[in-house]
């Protein structure tokens, strides 16, 4: 096992390593200056402002400047408003945690229930309540399903806020529109898994021995069938971060996927690629985690000798 | 068992001749394609996708026909109108244009974005997987070190890298969404290539002199057409999915174009005021979404049966 954490963790940071020297070069491939209006300025005036951002060094030598904050935690200066980028990203970060984390709790709890009461209940109204759900959560892109939430729930309906943030309230559409995709892949994996592991032997036996539906139906169905389930989480996360980035700007929730979307449309370079390091970190961690897990939670999975 | 029997000579009597027809076979034989549709045919839900598929490409293609207006042509004394009045059946947006019209040409755009980046996908997919696969050993170990990477840099990051650095339009978008999308498709091919390269049809026609490429077009890739379509499928409504997400977010199509996604984010700028300019488009890519995935799911019950669930 530590053997294989070791060799995943490696992997993981020449992944990071790639991402940041790719981002950092491709962004300073971009044609144009970084300064906005620059053919205003003055060339003095442009030159002093390039030395501030150390934009006027060679190329090598700000990559590996870069890299030297990186390690300290330092993710440059936004161009756009001159704040610190890793100020900023951490002022967005409490509320899209929290959305995020509401959203994919929802998503879980939901889509256990209704996964598992489809299969109890096979081939009834609920097993094809469940269906359709899972089929339009997977077709329905987070967005689509965010905008029209705040259409009719939040303008419409008036029953809470359509945007913005604040309150408690405003924490809750988004969240929902968040745990939609979780919800449908959830109760999709549980559902077929719990149909298998109905059918066991051991289902029979604990029936036999007399012990009640409900313990029967937790402790030994869902239990078995929970194993798949937990290998979705890492790309479910992982959505949950992506769909954050629109479903964020949608509700004008202040937290990074605004911040993300924003730093694109103002070509705000050092804040796109501080977003994107932070992304990719938050994201390769949520696979890298899901998959340690993975390998707790079931012992006979040996990932450590596994080969394709 | 309690019953009583009785045994008579005949009984015993060898059947003899019959067998000499054993081997024939009444039925018609049923091809591994005709024996898919037959399954296929029978998903109602499969079938529905078909038509909504074809009532959308249709619709993408004729739409614009259908009334005297185009996607292109601003109108400000109109702008905003919901109501169908003067053949904006959809009504009109912000700047009074047709969305009737926007939301097909969008629709098509959307469409030629998600089809060339799933072709691009399956060609970059099936050569390397296919290679990856039938020659194994260390070329599979390089490029499977390789993958592995690749794959494990969220896709959205390499997409949203890539749009800055090229000019957006639909080939970029293609490209970029078929950068990241070609590893799935590539790890089914070598999955499948892994399992079939070693069946005794292969050694037979090694036996006989063929080619490397004889034995991987002729032989090998006709037996994972089968996954390689579920695939594409799938792949289509990710690679829809994708193009929307990166309109909405400012990287794909340029106003004053249209695609899906672009319609959806200039809607959501005036969505409490103006729900219709929104919906119309973000209703056509969700049945468009839904319908491919409710294909892809019959698909995969008829080719690949064993996997139902």
């Amino acid at each position: 096992m530590a053997r294989y954490i070791l060799k995943r963790f490696s992997l993981m940071i020449v992944t990071l390593f790639i991402i940041i020297t790719a981002t950092f070069f491709l962004i300073h491939s971009l044609p144009g200056s970084p300064l906005q209006n620059a053919e205003k300025l003055t060339p003095e005036l442009q030159a002093q402002i390039l030395a501030q951002y150390g934009l006027d060094q060679p190329i090598h030598i700000q990559y590996f400047k870069y890299l030297g904050g990186l390690v300290q935690g330092d993710l440059g200066t936004s161009i756009a408003n001159g704040q610190s980028v890793t100020g900023l990203l951490m002022n967005g970060f409490s509320a899209s945690v929290f959305i995020g984390a509401q959203g994919l709790i929802l998503g879980i709890v939901i889509g256990l229930i209704l996964g598992v009461l489809a299969a109890l209940k096979r081939n009834t109204w609920i097993d094809s309540f469940a269906t359709g759900t899972s089929i339009i959560g997977v077709s329905v892109p987070s967005f689509v399903l965010a905008a029209t939430l705040s259409y009719f729930i939040g303008v419409e309906l008036g029953w809470l806020p359509a945007n913005l943030w604040g309150t408690y309230e405003h924490t809750i559409l988004p969240s929902i529109a968040l745990s939609f995709p979780v919800v449908a892949q959830i109760s999709r994996y549980v559902r077929t898994e719990m149909v298998e592991v109905l059918e066991q032997d051991y289902m029979r036996t604990a029936k036999a021995k007399g012990i009640s539906r409900l313990a029967i139906t937790v402790k030994h169905a869902l239990r078995n069938a929970l194993i798949p389930a937990v290998t979705v989480m890492g790309p479910l996360a992982a959505g949950i971060i992506t769909g954050s980035l629109v479903v964020e700007s949608i509700f004008a929730v202040p937290g990074m996927g605004k911040i993300f979307v924003d730093s694109i449309t103002s070509k705000d370079y050092t804040m796109v690629m501080g977003s994107t390091i932070f992304y990719s970190v938050l994201i390769i961690s949520a696979l890298f985690i899901v998959d340690l897990l993975y390998g707790i939670i079931d012992p006979r999975i040996r990932i450590s000798g596994a080969k394709e | 068992m309690s019953t009583e029997k009785t045994y008579t000579p005949e009984l015993f009597e060898p059947i003899g001749q019959l067998e000499k027809r054993a081997e024939q076979l009444n039925r018609k034989q049923v091809g591994v394609w005709k024996d898919a549709w037959l399954r296929f045919r029978q998903n109602k839900g499969a079938l529905i996708g078909v038509a909504l598929l074809l009532v959308i490409g249709l619709l993408a293609i004729f739409g614009p026909l259908m009334n005297d207006h185009n996607w292109e042509t601003q109108n400000l004394a109109i702008k905003n109108q919901s109501a169908n009045i003067d053949g904006h059946y959809m009504g009109t947006d912000h700047f009074g244009r047709d969305l009737w019209q926007r939301v097909w040409y969008g629709a098509k755009i959307s469409l030629e974005i998600a089809f060339l980046a799933v072709f691009l996908d399956v060609v970059i997919g099936v050569t390397i997987g296919g290679i990856s696969g039938y020659f194994g050993g260390r070329i599979d170990m390089f490029i499977q070190r390789f993958i592995e990477v690749i794959y494990s840099i969220p896709n959205l990051i390499i997409i949203i890298m890539l749009l800055m650095w090229m000019e957006p339009g639909i080939l970029a978008i293609a490209i970029a969404i078929a950068l990241t999308g070609w590893v799935p498709m590539s790890r089914i091919v070598r999955a499948q290539i892994l399992k079939l390269r070693s069946q005794e049809y292969v050694l037979a026609a090694r036996t006989l002199g063929a080619s490397h490429k004889r034995i991987l077009l002729k032989h090998l890739i006709p037996n994972v057409m089968g996954p390689i379509i579920i695939a594409v499928t799938f792949s289509i409504p990710s690679a829809i999915f994708f193009e929307a997400f990166l309109s909405f977010i400012g990287l794909g199509i340029r106003p004053p174009e249209a695609s899906l996604g672009l319609l959806i984010s200039e809607g959501n700028q005036i969505l409490q005021l103006f729900p219709h300019v929104l919906l119309w488009p973000a209703l056509v890519l969700s049945v468009l979404m839904l319908a491919f995935n409710l294909v892809g799911d019959g698909l995969r019950d008829a080719l690949d049966p064993r996997m139902k669930k």
